[in-house]
């Protein structure tokens, strides 16, 4: 592991207690610095809660959130929740393939974006709707997607 | 204690009044997410540099989401002496202009205004409140949302905010639990199991450590009341889960949140840090000997986490997987110990009942279902947004009154309530009010209360194949009928909408459907199916078209769609050509188009961009438009040129 990786796991974990409870919560921040779970952050909070590697990929593999491979610099989540589906999520979705030329769950070669579909973001009145990274645009329509992707260039 | 809660209250009132009477004006914006994603914030912007530029001395607060989605951004003006004024679908060039001519020339443009709360009125401008869109609306759990300001306690505490607390601080336990009884309030999470009933048995359960839980995992795709309770008056919760905490004996609390919730998670722990700082949280909470700690847990992504027994397992770190019951909750639930978990609203209508009285709630719903139930109201109507409405209104008044109807002229098809645990009522029910009882007996639930209006354009196969694809997706994979009923019956739907279905599979569909239901461990493959189950026994004539005529008549289902470019209406343009991914369409300039049916993979990339003018390229299904086999000449410049290779 090189210094600085474990240097920012090791503060994460000294904000965390030796408790199975805090498996979750570690995951999520560890995943919020580095991206994505690297094997051997994965082997390191294993140790710290004196748990088996294999029951820490066993709890992270069961939910969604994370992540075992790197993700690219913007995240794009696509809603597929009902409201947007019933609005046409798919051609959102569809479009934005075309674009980056990437299904949901991958990341652009050059690691710039990553793709991926959500079930709602509790903006479903504004449907069809997706998030780059923190931003949430509402009432999409194809012919916006190429204008956010450029907007976001 | 430093100060006390008369004391508390006094500042705040005084406070909430020095800006609703300011001599100054106040502007107040909706800024929960939906309010963003609307483009609040540049509204906001906008707003404060025309105050700039007109030497304008006013307050400017981010409230919540008053629920009138359609028409976010939305912005109230409260000028000295008049009503507060709201004003909805801004831009930042209409906010610019509303400043100036609001604030400097005194005119309040009507033409911009959705209504008036407050005493007074203003010309030409009605009632908030008696617009169709709130009339018949009730609002209990959302008494503050889109009012006040979300991270100002102040404000909470001066609209009644705490003083349910405080009055049941000064009752036993009992007594509050038996209060809840008398209101007849139910879990609004789903199931709607009576929650003074719930408490009973928490508080009898011996143990001197006990939990409470906050379930606001929100898993319904396509619900968001949870999220906008959260963001726009967290504290309406808090209390509540406080109350619920003193009276069943709790220690200590979780409030379980999907993490797709960033907003309403800051905002959590904003509230959170205000009633540590107030001693509304802590150890002896008020001075009394009631101590109780709260915790925030995100959630990770998995919609079984709702279910209260996997949520518990997902805060022990471990797989949320769900467990049979009994042993409930009540007497083993969290590390083994007493557990009490209720829904967000349900805590929001926890506090507003010690507030005012089980008896004021109970004046409020049906015989069975006491109280009002929110409902986040998506898909195809008019007036999207997050309403509350008092049990057993009809659907047809949440539909066209509140709702306004459904866009374009199209014609209402179903009314889903409860997500993927719920189910796809026709037309013919619009006369249904909504209570537990009733939904149930059409096949549907109450659930949580997400309701998705679907119209003609949507297909009643691919709306059940979407929420089995849901499920089947979600399914934890613990129990068999679940994990594997899940999957056939998406195959069998999904044969359907590729046209290879066959009339025996809706027999075997409804038979591996009641299996699910009867055999599952949990209520996730117990409710799977109802999807399912209500779409068959109202729309069967639907699901009977797509197998025999293979036909969709929503065209929705791809594999049974076709495009066609119409040869009496092709210009010859190109566009389309070059739009073809898949090089499927053959013609030249001034040649009629023509689509290899068999390269074609349906996306309609050529429909989109074929000129509004021409209009020449039709989407159908189950029906076969006779296109001349290669590429003719264009034929419409002349008149004589009428004549089509289908006569
Ligand atoms: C698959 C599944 C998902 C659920 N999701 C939620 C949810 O997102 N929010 C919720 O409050 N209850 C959810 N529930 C219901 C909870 O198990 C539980 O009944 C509820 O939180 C109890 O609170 P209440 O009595 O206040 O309704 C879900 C149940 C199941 C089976
Ligand atoms: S369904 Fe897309 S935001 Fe809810």
């Amino acid at each position: 592991m090189n210094p600085d990786t474990k240097q920012e796991l090791d503060d994460i974990l000294s904000q965390h207690e030796i408790e199975r409870g805090e498996l979750i919560p570690i995951l999520q921040a560890a995943q919020e610095r580095f991206g994505y779970l690297p094997e051997e952050v994965i082997a390191k909070i294993a140790k710290f809660l004196q748990l088996p590697p294999s029951a820490v990929y066993g709890v992270s593999t069961f939910y969604a959130q994370f992540k075992f491979t790197p993700t690219g610099k913007k995240m794009i989540k696509v809603c597929r929740g009902t409201a947007c589906h019933v609005r046409g999520a798919s051609r959102i979705l569809q479009e934005l393939e075309k674009e980056l030329g990437i299904k949901p769950g991958e990341t652009t070669e050059d690691l710039e974006y990553s793709l991926e579909t959500i079930a709602c973001f509790g903006s479903c009145a504004l449907a069809p709707v997706i998030v780059v990274d923190k931003t949430v645009y509402g009432r999409m329509t194809p012919k916006k997607v190429g204008q956010i992707l450029a907007g976001n260039e | 204690m430093i100060v006390t809660f008369d004391e508390m209250r006094a500042r705040s009132i005084s406070e909430w009044e020095a800006l609703e009477k300011s001599d100054k004006p106040s502007i107040f914006i909706g800024a929960a997410t939906c309010g963003r994603a609307a483009g609040a914030m540049a509204v906001l912007e906008a707003i404060s540099s025309a105050l700039a530029h007109h030497h304008i001395e006013a307050s400017i607060t981010q409230v919540g989401c008053l629920g009138l989605c359609y028409a976010e951004p939305l912005v109230d003006i409260i000028k000295p002496g008049c009503p507060r004024i709201h004003y909805g679908n801004l831009t930042p060039e209409l906010a610019t202009q509303l400043i100036e001519d609001y604030l400097v020339k005194d005119n309040p443009r009507p033409d911009l205004a959705l209504g008036t709360t407050g005493d007074g009125t203003v010309a030409d401008i009605p009632k908030l409140f008696e617009l169709p869109v709130l009339k018949s609306q009730m609002r209990i759990a959302l008494r503050n949302c889109g009012l006040i300001d979300p991270e100002n306690i102040n404000h909470y505490i001066a609209r009644d905010g705490y003083s349910g607390l405080v009055k049941a601080l000064g009752m036993t336990p009992e007594a509050v639990i038996e209060e809840v009884k008398k209101s007849g309030l139910r879990g609004r999470g789903g199931a709607g199991f009576p929650t003074g009933m719930k408490w009973g048995f928490s508080r009898r359960s011996p143990s001197t450590v006990k939990y409470l839980i906050c379930n606001a995992d929100e898993g319904d795709p396509g619900a968001f009341m949870d999220r906008s309770l959260l963001e726009g008056d967290p504290h309406a919760v808090l209390e509540g889960i406080l109350i619920g905490a003193y009276a069943i004996g709790a220690t200590d609390g979780y409030i379980y949140i999907r993490a797709e919730y960033p907003l309403a998670i800051d905002r959590l722990r904003v509230a959170l840090r205000q009633i540590t700082d107030y001693e509304l949280l802590g150890d002896n909470i008020l001075g009394s000997n009631f101590s109780f700690h709260i915790k925030i847990k995100e959630g990770a992504g998995a919609f079984v986490c709702g279910e209260e027994t996997a949520m518990m397992a997902s805060i022990e770190g471990k797989r949320g997987m769900p467990r049979s019951r009994p042993p409930f909750p009540a007497n083993s639930g969290l590390w083994g110990k007493p557990t009490n978990i209720n829904n967000v609203e349900t805590w929001a209508n926890v506090s507003a009942i010690l507030q005012r009285s089980a008896e004021w709630y109970a004046s409020y719903g049906t015989e069975k279902s006491k109280g009002t139930k929110t409902f986040a109201l998506a898909g195809k109507i008019n007036r999207t947004g997050l309403i509350e409405v008092p049990m057993g209104i009809s659907l047809r008044e949440i539909i066209y009154g509140i709702g306004g109807g459904i866009p374009d002229g199209k014609r209402l098809k179903a009314i889903q309530t409860g997500g993927p645990s719920g189910g796809c009522l026709p037309e013919s029910m619009l006369e249904l009010p909504v209570d537990y009882e009733s939904l149930t007996q059409a096949g549907s639930i109450m659930g949580s209360g997400g309701m998705i209006v679907l119209d003609e354009d949507n297909c009643i196969v691919d709306t059940a194949r979407y929420f089995l694809s849901f499920t089947q997706a979600e399914s934890c994979g613990k129990c068999v009928p679940c994990r594997l009923g899940t999957k056939q019956m998406l195959s069998i739907l999904e044969d359907i909408t590729n046209g290879k279905g066959e009339l025996e599979d809706l027999d075997l569909l409804l038979k591996l459907a009641e299996s699910v239901k009867a055999g599952s461990l949990c209520a996730l493959g117990g409710t799977t199916p109802n999807p399912i189950l209500t779409t068959i026994r109202y729309f069967r004539d639907e699901y009977e078209e797509h197998i025999t005529k293979k036909r969709c008549r929503a065209v929705i289902c791809t594999e049974l769609t076709n495009f066609y470019i119409l040869p009496d209406k092709c210009q010859g343009c190109l566009i389309c050509l070059r739009s073809c991914p898949t090089g499927a369409i053959s013609g030249d300039k001034r040649m009629v188009h023509v689509i290899d049916q068999s390269k074609c993979i349906k996306c309609g990339a050529c429909l989109d961009v074929c000129p509004p003018r021409f209009n020449a390229i039709v989407k159908v299904s189950g029906e076969k438009i006779e296109t001349p086999a290669e590429p003719v000449p264009v034929m419409t410049s002349k008149p004589s040129g009428k004549a089509t290779t289908n006569e």
